[in-house]
């Protein structure tokens, strides 16, 4: 037994040397330094409780810290939502469906910085496509409603067996997509002048303060992917005869969604909250490629982004391990607090 | 029997493995020679121009071989390297990192290599030695340096009914020229400017110093909010006030990138910018057929003490504190300063060179018609350079910071500087503290 024990320890001890190597010392020697003045390459200085009091005081911390809690709560939603719709969407049976979730699981394996540096021609404010769909949106909206409808009603039409009418009204669709179609893209004043009646905003998402921030919220939804798988593979462990039950009951399909999927997967959800929050206190690759020095006036300049610069470029090494335990406890709190909340909304199968 | 020489075999492969692992990595290069190793950051044609210079040092004699390598965002892992023990021992920095890296220790004072080698102030032009030194001592030689000048488009100058060869002498010129080059469209959306202060936006810490402001007294006081910087900010908001703050947003974010075509300067939306030296190298790149000019920058009308101001900036070789081969390593830094040496270097970057001396066949061969511009801007009176505090990185983003605010009519220009001077004022007077504490230690 003992001599089992100490191959199983020889076993694990590369698990060991590493975590104390790579894992246990940094994490303790960044603490020791939050209480230092430390370049890097001076020896470090004990200063006791100075880094976090020059912290509370400093306004750059403040606004980063603000930049980012902004983010996140646009950010954490959004990206849950979306998510979690998707795998709903993904979870449904439809011929390809692999196909489908491969799709929409690719854009979350383009590497950061290649993304970057690509969404920022998406959000160029002058030749951006998304500006370009933004300001052509209503008016083609408008223009094609009325195929839409034309097209709905005809469908109806023709199911319930009613012939004649149905190729009529099939027939307006087509005459009222021609019409559309010519006047969206034949004489070109009809669309300018629709657009100066209903007009979405085409903001400088890239250098407007206002809108850096949300810009880089819907660019987070590109990674959605991952998480829409957990969601995913949640949703398939749902047992049918639950669906089944319900159906009998009665239950449409948000009522399934409500009362049965959701709280099947809540467990998921908690997961993949708990996750989006670390993640979204983090984000540092895209802005810091995307905004150098989180321009416009800061209004991106994220919590890591003045970690990165404080350590890295002002050499000033014991201000950003006291950032880096300041962002551990934030963390630390709101994970608790998320499990807190969760308690009576979250349900494990057989707890 | 088989699977008891699974064991061996395995310890035997891997050993092997490690072993021709080491006999790969460690391919002893040239023998009988001290090899060093040099990081430097650039790559292209301006790689290839320092490659140039090594090859003739590493031909030139056969005592000391030196290694280049390529290293990319080479401030970090340079600091990173050193405060590890293991720099390389000729590491190639930007100039304004030479107050920050000396003041930690990062980089070796050269005075003593100097002395014996001959090398003094005078061999330079005096702004480019001046920026390798720190408090009294030489921490750096040069490399490639830059200075600018105002380019301007000839075309788009004549096309708005100014005379090309009569470049704006003056800021009030400036504006006066950029208000009649800048045009809209139907829709009221600029297509064309002038000038923009934001534009290309790397020496936007530095427009105080162009009104003749100072951003440090070199003692215990940051100016940053002194007359003339809030006036050069004043400046700089009267554009965002007279073309509107998001008509100049939404202009500027229609621009390509600076190393393409799409730049503006060379696709013809922006008339007049504020360059350096290596401007020539993309336009020839990017735009052959562009017809420019370039003249000394404008200074303000009641200041023509300020005429000829130019940005001075250095490419820099610097020791690593903790290198293996100081020694060695001097003596290739050495062969750069030599007019051979860097000539060469300058030549193949396309920039003038730091020397004070220039061989003849420099100035005839070199491909920058502009060139000796340039060289005398810089040996002129008002060159200007980062001041030369360890703190600087922080403040120059500050600066950046309240530029911004100021160009997007967040802030008015007393009360971003103002900003920046309560910010600034305090981390100096704690910098000097600990500068006081360390010298009575000594």
């Amino acid at each position: 037994m003992k001599r089992e024990a100490r191959t199983a320890y020889l076993f694990a001890s590369p698990w060991f040397v590493g975590f104390a190597l790579f894992l246990a010392y940094p994490l303790g020697a960044s603490l020791y330094y939050s209480f230092c003045d430390y370049s890097v390459l001076r020896p470090p200085v004990w200063i006791g409780f100075l880094n976090f009091r020059n912290l509370a005081g400093d306004e750059v911390f403040w606004t980063s810290l603000r930049n980012t809690a902004v983010y996140a709560a646009m950010a954490i939603p959004l990206g849950m939502l979306t998510a979690l719709s998707l795998a709903l969407l993904l979870n449904t049976r439809v011929r390809g469906m692999t196909v489908y979730r491969t799709i929409f699981f690719l854009p979350s394996l383009v590497p950061t910085i290649p993304l970057a540096v690509l969404w920022l021609w998406v959000f160029n404010g002058e030749h951006g496509i998304l500006n370009f769909a933004l300001e052509y949106a209503p008016a083609a909206l408008i223009l094609a409603l009325p195929t839409l409808v034309g097209v709905v009603v005809a469908g109806t039409l023709l199911s319930r067996g009613r012939t004649v009418a149905g190729n009529v009204a099939v027939a307006a669709a087509v005459v009222i997509a021609a019409a559309s179609a010519w006047l969206a893209f034949g004489p070109p004043d009809w669309m300018q002048r629709l657009h100066g009646v209903i007009r979405l905003p085409t903001p400088n998402w890239l250098s407007d303060t206002a809108w850096s921030k949300p810009a880089l919220a819907l660019m987070a939804l590109w990674g959605a992917g991952n998480a829409m798988v957990i969601y995913l593979a949640g949703l398939q462990d749902v047992p049918t005869e639950m669906y089944e039950a319900a159906e009998l009951d009665g239950a449409g399909w948000w009522a399934r969604t409500r009362n049965v999927t959701v709280p099947f997967v809540s467990p998921v959800i908690l997961f993949n909250g708990i996750m989006s929050i670390i993640g979204a206190l983090q984000v540092f690759a895209e802005p810091y490629v995307m905004f150098p020095g989180g321009s416009p006036a800061r209004s991106t300049y994220f919590y890591t982004m003045y970690l990165f610069d404080n350590a890295f470029i002002y050499h000033k090494m014991g201000y950003a391990c006291a950032m880096g335990w300041i962002m551990f406890l934030i963390i630390l709190c709101l994970t608790m607090l998320a499990l807190r909340l969760s308690e009576r909304h979250v349900h494990y199968q057989g707890g | 029997m088989l699977r008891s020489l699974i064991g061996p075999l395995a310890i035997i492969g891997i050993a092997l493995t490690a072993w021709y692992g080491e006999v790969v990595v460690r391919r002893p290069a040239r023998p009988g020679r001290i090899e060093i190793t040099y990081w430097e950051k650039w790559t292209s044609f301006e790689g290839d121009a320092m490659r140039a210079v090594v090859d003739a040092f590493n031909r030139k004699q056969r005592r000391i071989y030196v290694k280049l390598l390529t290293v990319s965002g080479i401030e970090n892992k340079t600091l990173m390297a050193t405060a590890g023990g293991n720099p390389p021992d000729v590491a190639g920095l930007y100039g304004p990192n030479v107050a920050q890296y000396a003041d930690d220790g990062a980089i070796m004072p050269l005075d003593d290599f100097c002395r014996k080698a001959g090398i003094a102030r005078s061999n330079y032009i005096p702004c480019y030695w001046d920026i390798c030194v720190y408090q009294g001592r030489v921490y750096a030689l040069p490399t490639a340096p830059a200075s600018t000048a105002l380019h301007y488009n000839r075309r788009m100058l004549a096309d708005a009914g100014l005379d090309p060869d009569q470049p704006p002498k003056t800021i009030e010129e400036l504006d006066d020229y950029a208000e009649r080059i800048t045009r809209r469209d139907a829709q009221g959306r600029i297509v064309k400017a002038g000038f923009m202060p934001s534009e290309p936006g790397w020496w936007n810490w530095g427009w105080g110093c162009v009104f003749g402001g100072k951003l440090w007294d070199g003692g215990s006081r940051i100016t940053a909010n002194a007359p003339e910087n809030i006036r050069a900010f004043e400046w700089i908001r009267s554009y965002s006030q007279k073309y509107g703050a998001s008509d100049l947003q939404t202009f500027r974010s229609g621009f390509g990138n600076f190393s393409s075509p799409q730049n503006a300067f060379l696709a013809g939306e922006v008339a007049m910018e504020l360059q350096g030296v290596w401007m020539h190298n993309f336009i020839s790149m990017y735009a052959p057929k562009l017809q420019w000019a370039a003249a000394p920058f404008p200074h303000p009308a009641d200041r023509p003490d300020l005429a000829r101001q130019t940005f001075v900036d250095l490419d820099i070789l610097v020791i690593p504190r903790g290198a293996a081969h100081p020694r060695e390593a001097f003596e290739f830094i050495a062969y750069v300063q030599s007019q051979e040496g860097m000539e060469l270097l300058c030549m193949g970057q396309r920039k003038h060179s730091p020397l004070i001396n220039v061989s003849e066949r420099f100035w005839r061969t070199h491909p920058n018609p502009y060139v000796r511009l340039f060289s005398d801007l810089a040996r002129g009176p008002n060159a200007i350079s980062p001041p030369k505090l360890p703190l600087w990185p922080e403040y120059g983003s500050e600066l950046s910071n309240a530029f911004d605010e100021i160009a997007l009519l967040k802030k008015t220009p007393a009360q971003a500087l103002d900003a920046v001077q309560a910010r600034m004022q305090p981390k100096l007077d704690q910098w000097l503290a600990i500068a006081r504490k360390r010298q009575s230690a000594r």
